[in-house]
């Protein structure tokens, strides 16, 4: 709790050494301004008020969990950000899944092949992945999927008009979410598959490992119940650090795939000075990624009996 | 096509089949009845002009809403709302007769009073153009519900400049009156006038309107449904643009060389006539509180050492042409080309620069200032680095300086603190609207961005530009006008560069776009689909 409220004042004061305010922003828009058009704007906003009182006003409202009106979209930001979260949800939900079950599964795919032709592709595959920058891969898939063979739409979430339902809208949704899940998830892919292999090495040559063969148990059998849960740990933790970093990748793969998420509406909102809408946003993620390592604390015990939470 | 099919199973077959059974993906497919699907960008504040003034929201707010007049090629008023007009003969009274079959979408007859309430409440408080331009109207009567009288204090042909809905925009004042015209819930789910009516907006994503089935002008629109998708990259926007996905993109949707690409392709439409209203004037800004720029030939010398046809071409890829003067030659009515001249001329600059005291020092530097790049995009960035080349064969050494919009306008409007920096006006369609404020002494307005950020002052510009303002007589009027482009050249308080032409994209399929000067802010009621995209 602390933790939010300082990140909570830090944001309200840094957000400020920014110049120039909205009131800026839509006058430049409008392509021309009087002084009276911008006074009616700033008053309109409350940033004619000083400083003080602005963060009295911001700490009040914070405390009521209240997070303001954007004077840009004419809407509270809480209905915002909650409509625009569902989408920047089931993006990062899909390619973290996909990141983890494929990473995982080719890392140990690689790890227990070591050295033959499987663990040097999955080798050369994940550092590309690494590599690529986001943008870049997203615009080259749009390129050749969608200009040029015509199988995958463009961008967007839905096809605009279209008032499906059912099967048709899913279908419809996942055909525009291929693109973008997968190239978000390829990073990450990458990251995990060169951990997890790393880990499954690290794991394979310890004492237990060697005791479950001896008993008996298969090559296979061992793998799936010795080595993977035991190598699964730094996973877990790499993916609690990397849930904020996740949240900033999916920022430009929004922009690229038109994805109306969070991403872009903060892109929005820094580039319009919508202080009110930053704020919500910049509050929201960081108790999100809180709350997410918070989680992720509590499930190493579940992950490994060794840890315990201490009570 | 076989080829195709089995390319599809193929890949069916490696991506599991499921999700991509549907076959080619194009914009026909999924449409029921006619779509048109345009573009938007960035992603409007707001869906009424009136109260949200910016391009975003003009393309889409004229096909809600329309004016009492629109334009036709030779910026002649055509009727909209207003079926006729007269002007008394002194000039001071208009006289608008409306049409008396309109109804606001949600049933309510369109009369005088909404006009009244527009024009008193709203244009002549609040809208930051308007406001100057309609200066002189001092009522609005409405002497019966069909028509409207403007009374002037003075004679004021800007007014006819700036009629159409983009302009002078028509609320519906049942909806309005007592609220906040800036904030008033309406303007994200606008009730118009228009051939077009509101369906939904799904914020981040599209923008969807449907046919007007009462729509006063009887056999228009075209399309049952009109989409507007926000695309925030620009590559993502020329794809959508090549595959058909989106088939009219009006505000310059993608970067001027994709631009000259895409001219090669037979299924778009580069078309940059219809922003010739908006007429932008990219220029050259000093800082004139500096003591150093207040010596004439110092900037004489900068504008003899850049070459503008090499601007033009290098820079702009020859989507500009080079000024001759702040007027740009698209408002034919007013411009002239019989001003001072500043051809390429470096030997002559260096000349210059010595006369007035800045003579090439130790390591050769005669002088350094920074220069601030306009913001919408990188092509004004490769123009400040074009500056940058030419002035450092001068001796000149210049120091670029990018920042965001906001930032931008801050140092320039607010604090003055830059040196020089580039920019563009719109001109729009009169000179009274969009190039006086770059000389006007009285238009230096602290914070108020795109005004006179050099800070020039001069008695004779400011005696100039109230004629203008003023002047009973249109020739007067015109004649003052070229005065006003004779001076800014002789005293070249900022240096004009080129004359933007913006563009629009479109598919050719698409038949009766209007390419009158109003156009990219002309409502779609006339567009026909024509054939389908190709898949």
């Amino acid at each position: 709790m602390p933790l939010v409220a300082v990140i909570a004042v830090m944001n309200f004061f840094w957000l400020r050494l920014a110049p120039g305010d909205l009131a800026d922003v839509m006058a430049g828009e409008a392509g021309a301004a009087t002084p009276e058009y911008l006074a009616a704007l700033r008053h309109q906003f409350g940033t004619d008020q000083p400083l003080g009182l602005q963060f009295l006003a911001y700490l009040e409202r914070i405390v009521h969990l209240d997070l303001g009106w954007s004077f840009r979209y004419n809407e509270s930001v809480l209905q915002l950000i909650a409509g625009r979260l569902p989408a920047t949800a089931l993006l990062m939900i899909s390619a973290l899944v996909i990141a983890l079950v494929l990473g995982c599964l080719a890392g140990t795919i690689a790890a227990v092949s070591r050295h033959r032709w499987v663990d040097v592709a999955v080798s050369i595959l994940a550092t590309l992945g690494f590599a690529t920058p986001l943008f870049w891969l997203g615009l080259m898939l749009m390129v050749l999927f969608s200009a040029h063979l015509h199988w995958l739409p463009a961008g967007g979430i839905l096809t605009p008009g279209v008032a499906a339902s059912g099967w048709a809208m899913l279908r419809d949704l996942a055909a525009h979410m291929v693109l973008p899940v997968f190239c978000l998830a390829a990073y990450y892919l990458a990251i995990y598959a060169r951990l997890m292999r790393a880990s499954v090495l690290e794991v394979s040559g310890l004492d237990f490992v060697r005791t479950a063969r001896a008993k008996g148990l298969s090559r296979v059998a061992t793998i799936r119940a010795h080595v993977v849960p035991n190598a699964l740990l730094p996973i877990v933790t790499m993916t609690a650090l990397q849930f904020g970093a996740l949240f900033s990748g999916s920022v430009a793969i929004e922009t690229v795939f038109s994805w109306p998420g969070l991403g872009q509406l903060a892109l929005d909102a820094v580039a319009s000075r919508d202080l009110n809408l930053l704020l919500g946003i910049l509050f929201f993620s960081s108790v999100l990624v809180l709350a997410v390592n918070l989680i992720v604390d509590l499930a190493y015990g579940w992950f490994d009996p060794r840890i315990e939470v201490e009570r | 096509m076989s080829t195709r099919r089995e390319f599809l199973i193929k890949a069916g077959v490696i991506t599991g089949g499921s999700l991509l059974g549907q076959g080619a993906w194009s914009a026909s497919s999924a449409a029921t009845g006619t779509t048109l699907v345009a573009n938007t960008l960035p992603e409007p504040a707001g869906l009424a002009a009136g109260s949200t003034p910016a391009n975003p929201t003009n393309v889409v707010s004229s096909n809600l809403f329309d004016g009492l007049i629109t334009y036709d090629e030779a910026f002649r008023p055509v009727p909209q709302l207003a079926t006729s007009w007269t002007e008394s003969a002194d000039r001071r009274t208009i006289t608008f007769t409306l049409r008396s079959d309109v109804k606001w979408h949600d049933g309510v007859p369109f009369t005088s009073a909404d006009v009244q309430y527009s024009i008193m409440e709203v244009s002549k408080k609040v809208h930051p153009i308007a406001r100057p331009t309609f200066a002189q109207i001092v009522a609005v009567d409405t002497p019966d519900p069909h028509t409207v009288v403007f009374r002037l204090a003075q004679p004021s042909p800007v007014i006819w400049s700036y009629l159409d809905t983009s302009s002078a925009f028509i609320f519906p004042k049942h909806l309005y009156a007592g609220t906040d015209p800036l904030t008033n819930p309406y303007n994200a789910k606008p009730v118009g006038t228009g051939a077009f009516v509101f369906k939904e907006w799904n914020r981040g994503n599209y923008i969807r309107l449907a046919k007007n089935p009462d729509y006063w002008d009887k056999g228009k629109p075209h399309v049952d449904e009109l989409i507007f998708r926000i695309i925030p990259d620009a590559s993502a926007r020329s794809i959508a643009l090549q595959n058909g996905n989106v088939q009219y993109a009006p505000l310059t949707p993608v970067s001027l060389v994709e631009a000259r690409r895409l001219e090669q392709n037979p299924d778009l439409v580069i078309d940059t006539k219809g922003w010739r209203s908006n007429a932008p004037m990219f220029f050259m800004d000093f800082n004139l509180r500096q003591k150093r720029f207040q010596d004439v030939r110092v900037r004489q010398a900068i504008a003899h050492a850049i070459n503008l046809k090499q601007l033009t071409k290098t820079v702009f890829y020859d989507f500009a042409t080079p000024a001759t003067g702040p007027v740009p030659s698209y408002q034919s009515r007013f411009y002239t080309a019989d001003t001072p001249q500043y051809p390429y001329d470096p030997k002559k600059a260096e000349a210059l620069l010595d006369a007035s005291g800045f003579p090439r020092g130790a390591d050769g530097v005669r002088m350094r200032f920074n220069h601030l790049n306009h913001t919408y995009g990188e092509d004004f960035q490769r123009a400040g680095q074009f500056i940058q080349q030419q002035l450092k064969r001068i001796g000149v050494e210049v120091t670029l300086e990018n920042y965001d919009l906001p930032t931008y306008l801050r140092k320039i409007y607010t604090d003055h603190d830059f040196d020089t920096m580039n920019v563009f006006y719109a001109a729009f369609a009169d000179p009274q609207i969009g190039v006086i404020r770059r000389f006007w002494s009285k238009n230096i307005i602290s914070g108020a961005p795109w005004s006179n950020g050099s800070g020039y002052t001069s008695a004779e510009m400011d005696a100039i530009v109230e004629t203008i303002q003023t002047a009973q007589d249109p020739e007067q009027r015109t004649q003052a006008i070229h005065q006003l482009q004779v001076l800014a050249q002789r005293d070249l308080p900022s240096i004009s560069l080129a004359e933007l032409k913006f563009f629009r994209i479109y598919s050719r399929t698409l038949q009766n776009v209007n390419t009158t000067p109003i156009g990219v802010y002309a409502s779609l009621d006339s567009v026909n689909l024509g054939a389908p995209a190709r898949g």
